[in-house]
C-alpha cells in the first residue's frame, strides 16, 4: 500500500472527523471490526460510547440530535445488530431527526447468499430512512459519507444509513477525503416566493382571530427567535405541537401551549374559533386534527412547510408556502403590522382562566404533581426527555418549555423505550446542563439496561420513573372506551426499581406520598455524583385530560372525565 | 367507478442511476395505495440517468401525493404527470393466436387493419406484432379475441412530451 492509502474503516473515521463528529454510539460485532479497529488505529478524538443494546444507541443519537440540532452517529454490526436499530431509525424518521447509522455488512461476494449475519438492512430500512447506501467500492466512502451528512441535515432532516461490507472497510481507500457530492436529484428549497408572502400578509390583515400553530419544522429551522419577534409584533397567539414545545415560550402571554389530543383546552378552543390558522412547520398530524374534514372548517388555513409533500397531504390549505420556516417568518414580519387582536386574546385568556390544566395535590400521589414540582424546582430549565404514555402527556402539559432543544419526546412513532437513552444522548451532548427523564414503568423496562451506560459515564441525569404499575395510557383507553375491560395492561411483576438502579451503581430514591414530593425531588436534584433514579409510586388509575378521542372533532374535546359512556374511537390508535 | 373505467395515469420519472432507486420508487406506490399497471425503464441520453414511464391507478386524490413523494426521493430529478397533456404515448404488443389455414385470411385482414406485422407463422398459430397507443392495442385485442389468444405480452407504454415541453 502506498503512503496515502488507508483502510476503508480508517477513511470512514477520518470523514466523520471532517464532519465534526464528536460521539459515536454503538455496539461491536464481526462485520464491523475493521471500523472499530480504525477507531484505535486512527487515534481519533471521536468518543465511542458502548451501549447495551443497539436500539439504545439509536435513541441516544436521536436525543443527542434533538438536544443540539446536530447529527450524531451510530455504529453497529451486521444482521441482528443492524436490525436492532430499526425501531430507533423509524422513530427518528417520523420526527425528522438527523442521524447517520453505519452498519457493518458481510463481505461483498457473499451478499445474497445468506452468509452468517447477513441481513439486507439496506432493503429492510428503505421505508424509514431519508436515504441509504450500500458501499460497493472503498473509494466511494468519502463521497458517500459527505452526501449522507448533507442529506441528513438539510431540508427536512432525517436518518441516513450506510451499509459497509467488511471487505470494503478492511480494503483500501485511496480517494481524496474531500470528495465532491453527486446528488443531481436532491435540490433544496431556497428563499421564499414573495407573492405568497404578500398573500399571507393580506390574509392576516383581514383576520380578526388569527392563530399561529408552531411545529417541529419551526424548531428545526431555528425559527424560535424570529417566531417570537413576529408573534409579538403582530400580536398573534401561538399554540405548539408536542414536538414544537419550546419553539415559542410556553409561559409567554401569547402562548396557548400544546394543542391536540391531550393539549390544553384553550389551545383546542382557539383552533375551533380562529378565523385564520398560520401553520409553521407542523405536518397536521392526526393527533392534532381530530376529524380532518371538520378541522378549522371556518378558518383560512395557511401552511408553511419545507417539505412540499406535506402540503395538502392531510389538509388542503388556502395558501401554501413551501419554504424554510425561519426564512418565511422573517420575510412575513416585514409585511405584517401589529394586528387588532386584543379582543381575541382577551377571549382566549378567558378560556385560560376557565379551563386551566389542573390536578389535586391531596389524596393519592399524582404524576402531574411530581412533574409540576420538578418544573418549579428546576426553574423550567431542564432538558426534558420523556417516554411514551400518560406520563408523556402530563409532562408535555406541566413541564413548560421556554426554549428550544429542551424537549425530547417520540411524537410521530410514540416509541416506548425512547426516554432513557434519549436523555443519555442529550447528556453526552450537553454535560453541563440538567437532564431529566420522565418515564413510565412500562417503557422504562424496555431500555433500562442503559442505566449501565449512564452510570459508567456518571451522567448528570435524573430518571423519574412514574410507576403506576400499569401500561397506563392503554388502560385509560380500555376504561373509557371498552367499559373498563382491562386486557394486557397490568404490569404485575415490576421489579424494585430502586434496587435495580443500585445494582447498576445508580443512586435510587423512593417517593410515595404527596407530602414528600418536594423533599425527595430536592434531594435528587442536589445529588451530584452521576445519575439517580426516583421511583414514584403513583395513583394507579388516573386518566389524562383534556382528551379528544381519536377521530373525534376537536369540538368534542373532553375537558374533564366524562360522565356518559363513550363510543369506541374511530381514528387511528 | 368500475374496474374497466378506472383512470390509468401516466407518469414519467427522470432518475439518477443509483442502487435501490427502482425499489424506492416502487415502495412509494405500494405504501401510498397505488397500483403500478405498467413500468418501463430505459437508459436516458446521459447514461447516468434513466427514464421511467409508469402507468398507475388509485384514488384520484392520492396522485398528487404520489408525485410529490416521488419527487422527494433523493435520486429522482423530476416526476411529471402526462395523463392529460396529449403527449406521444406508444406501446408494443405481441399476440400469439391459435389459427389454422381456415381462419388465417380473416386474422390477417384484422392484423392489416391495425398495421400489425406477422412475426411468426406456423400451421396452427401466428404471432402479431402491434405498435401504437395503448387504446389501439386494446382494440386489436378485442377484435382478435374471436381466435384463441394463446399468449399476450405488452411492453407497457412509453411517453414523450411534444415540442419544447420536457418529459
Ligand atoms: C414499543 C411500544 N409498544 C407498545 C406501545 C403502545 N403503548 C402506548 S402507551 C403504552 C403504555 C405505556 O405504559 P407506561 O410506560 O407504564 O406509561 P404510562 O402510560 O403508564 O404512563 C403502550 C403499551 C408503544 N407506544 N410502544
Ligand atoms: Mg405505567
Amino acid at each position: 500500500m502506498s503512503d496515502n492509502t488507508m483502510e476503508g474503516g480508517q477513511a470512514i473515521i477520518r470523514c466523520l472527523e471532517n464532519e465534526g463528529v464528536e460521539h459515536i454510539f454503538g455496539y461491536s460485532g464481526g462485520a464491523a471490526i475493521p471500523i472499530f479497529d480504525a477507531l484505535v488505529t486512527t487515534e481519533t478524538k471521536i468518543k465511542f460510547i458502548l451501549v447495551r443494546h443497539e436500539q439504545g444507541a439509536v435513541h441516544m443519537a436521536d436525543g443527542y440530535a434533538r438536544a443540539t440540532g446536530k447529527p450524531a452517529v451510530v455504529l453497529v454490526t451486521s444482521g441482528p445488530g443492524a436490525t436492532n436499530t430499526l425501531t430507533g431509525i423509524m422513530t427518528a424518521h417520523m420526527d425528522s431527526v438527523p442521524m447517520i447509522v453505519i452498519t457493518g455488512q458481510s463481505v461483498s461476494w457473499m451478499l445474497g447468499k445468506d452468509a452468517f449475519q447477513e441481513a439486507d438492512i439496506f432493503g429492510i430500512t428503505m421505508p424509514v430512512v431519508k436515504h441509504s447506501y450500500l458501499v460497493k467500492k472503498g473509494n466511494d466512502i468519502p463521497r458517500i459519507v459527505r452526501e449522507a451528512f448533507h442529506i441528513a441535515t438539510t431540508g427536512r432532516p432525517g436518518p441516513v444509513l450506510i451499509d459497509v461490507p467488511k471487505d470494503i472497510s478492511a480494503g483500501p481507500c485511496t480517494a481524496d477525503l474531500h470528495a465532491e457530492m453527486d446528488l443531481p436529484g436532491y435540490r433544496l428549497i431556497e428563499g421564499v416566493d414573495n407573492d405568497i408572502i404578500l398573500q399571507i400578509a393580506e390574509a392576516l390583515s383581514k383576520s380578526k382571530r388569527p392563530l399561529i400553530l408552531a411545529g417541529h419544522g419551526a424548531m428545526i429551522s431555528g425559527a424560535d427567535a424570529s417566531l417570537k419577534a413576529f408573534a409579538e409584533k403582530a400580536r398573534i397567539p401561538v399554540t405548539n405541537t408536542l414536538l414544537g414545545k419550546g419553539v415559542f415560550p410556553e409561559t409567554h402571554e401569547l402562548a396557548l401551549g400544546m394543542l391536540g389530543m391531550h393539549g390544553t383546552a384553550y389551545a383546542n378552543k382557539a383552533i375551533c374559533e380562529c378565523d385564520l390558522l398560520l401553520n409553521i412547520g407542523s405536518r397536521f398530524d392526526d393527533r392534532i386534527l381530530g376529524k380532518p374534514e371538520q378541522f378549522c372548517k371556518n378558518a383560512t388555513i395557511i401552511h408553511i412547510d419545507i417539505d412540499a409533500a406535506e402540503v395538502g397531504k392531510m389538509i388542503q390549505p388556502q395558501i401554501a408556502c413551501v419554504a424554510d420556516a425561519k426564512t418565511a417568518i422573517d420575510e412575513l414580519a416585514k409585511h405584517v403590522p401589529s394586528l387588532e387582536t386584543a379582543a381575541w386574546c382577551r377571549h382566549l385568556d378567558g378560556y385560560k382562566t376557565k379551563h386551566p390544566l389542573k390536578f389535586k395535590r391531596q389524596g393519592s400521589l399524582k404524576m402531574q404533581h411530581i412533574i409540576d414540582e420538578f418544573y418549579k424546582l428546576s426553574e423550567g430549565k431542564a432538558c426534558v426527555a420523556t417516554d411514551v404514555g400518560q406520563h408523556q402527556m402530563w409532562a408535555a402539559q406541566f413541564y413548560k418549555n421556554d426554549s428550544r432543544y429542551n424537549w425530547l419526546s417520540s411524537g410521530g412513532a410514540g416509541t416506548m423505550g425512547f426516554g432513557l437513552p434519549a436523555c443519555i444522548g442529550a447528556a453526552f451532548a450537553r454535560p453541563d446542563d440538567l437532564h431529566v427523564c420522565f418515564v413510565g414503568d412500562g417503557g422504562f423496562q424496555m431500555t433500562f439496561f442503559e442505566l449501565a451506560t449512564a452510570a459508567l459515564h456518571k451522567l448528570p441525569i435524573k430518571i423519574v420513573v412514574l410507576n403506576n404499575h400499569y401500561l397506563g395510557m392503554v388502560r385509560q383507553w380500555q376504561e373509557l372506551f371498552y367499559e373498563d375491560r382491562t386486557s394486557g395492561v397490568d404490569l404485575e411483576g415490576n421489579p424494585d426499581f430502586v434496587k435495580l438502579a443500585e445494582s447498576f451503581g445508580v443512586k435510587g430514591f423512593n417517593l410515595r406520598r404527596p407530602g414528600d414530593v418536594k423533599r425527595v425531588l430536592g434531594s435528587a436534584l442536589s445529588y451530584n455524583d452521576g445519575p439517580c433514579l426516583i421511583n414514584c409510586e403513583v395513583e394507579k388509575t388516573d386518566n389524562v385530560f383534556p382528551m379528544i378521542p381519536a377521530g373525534a372533532a376537536i369540538e368534542d374535546m373532553l375537558i374533564d372525565p366524562p360522565t356518559r359512556k363513550l363510543e369506541k374511537p374511530t381514528g387511528s390508535t | 367507478m368500475t374496474n374497466s373505467e378506472k383512470v390509468i395515469h401516466t407518469l414519467s420519472v427522470y432518475v439518477a442511476n443509483k442502487p435501490g432507486a427502482l425499489a424506492r420508487i416502487a415502495q412509494v406506490f405500494a405504501r401510498r395505495g397505488f397500483n403500478i399497471e405498467s413500468l418501463v425503464v430505459s437508459p436516458a441520453v446521459d447514461g447516468n440517468f434513466s427514464r421511467m414511464t409508469i402507468g398507475c391507478s388509485g384514488k384520484p386524490d392520492g396522485l398528487e401525493q404520489i408525485i410529490k413523494q416521488l419527487a422527494k426521493l433523493i435520486d429522482v430529478l423530476h416526476c411529471i404527470d402526462h395523463t392529460y397533456d396529449q403527449s406521444v404515448m406508444k406501446e408494443m404488443g405481441l399476440i400469439k393466436i391459435s389459427v389454422d389455414c381456415e381462419g388465417r385470411s380473416e386474422a390477417l385482414q384484422i392484423a392489416e387493419h391495425f398495421g400489425c406485422k406477422t412475426v411468426d407463422l406456423t400451421k396452427e398459430s401466428m404471432i402479431l406484432q402491434v405498435v401504437g397507443d395503448p387504446a389501439k392495442i386494446d382494440a386489436l385485442e378485442e377484435m382478435i379475441r374471436k381466435f384463441k389468444i394463446v399468449e399476450l405480452v405488452r411492453t407497457g407504454k412509453v411517453v414523450m412530451s411534444r415540442g419544447q415541453k420536457r418529459t
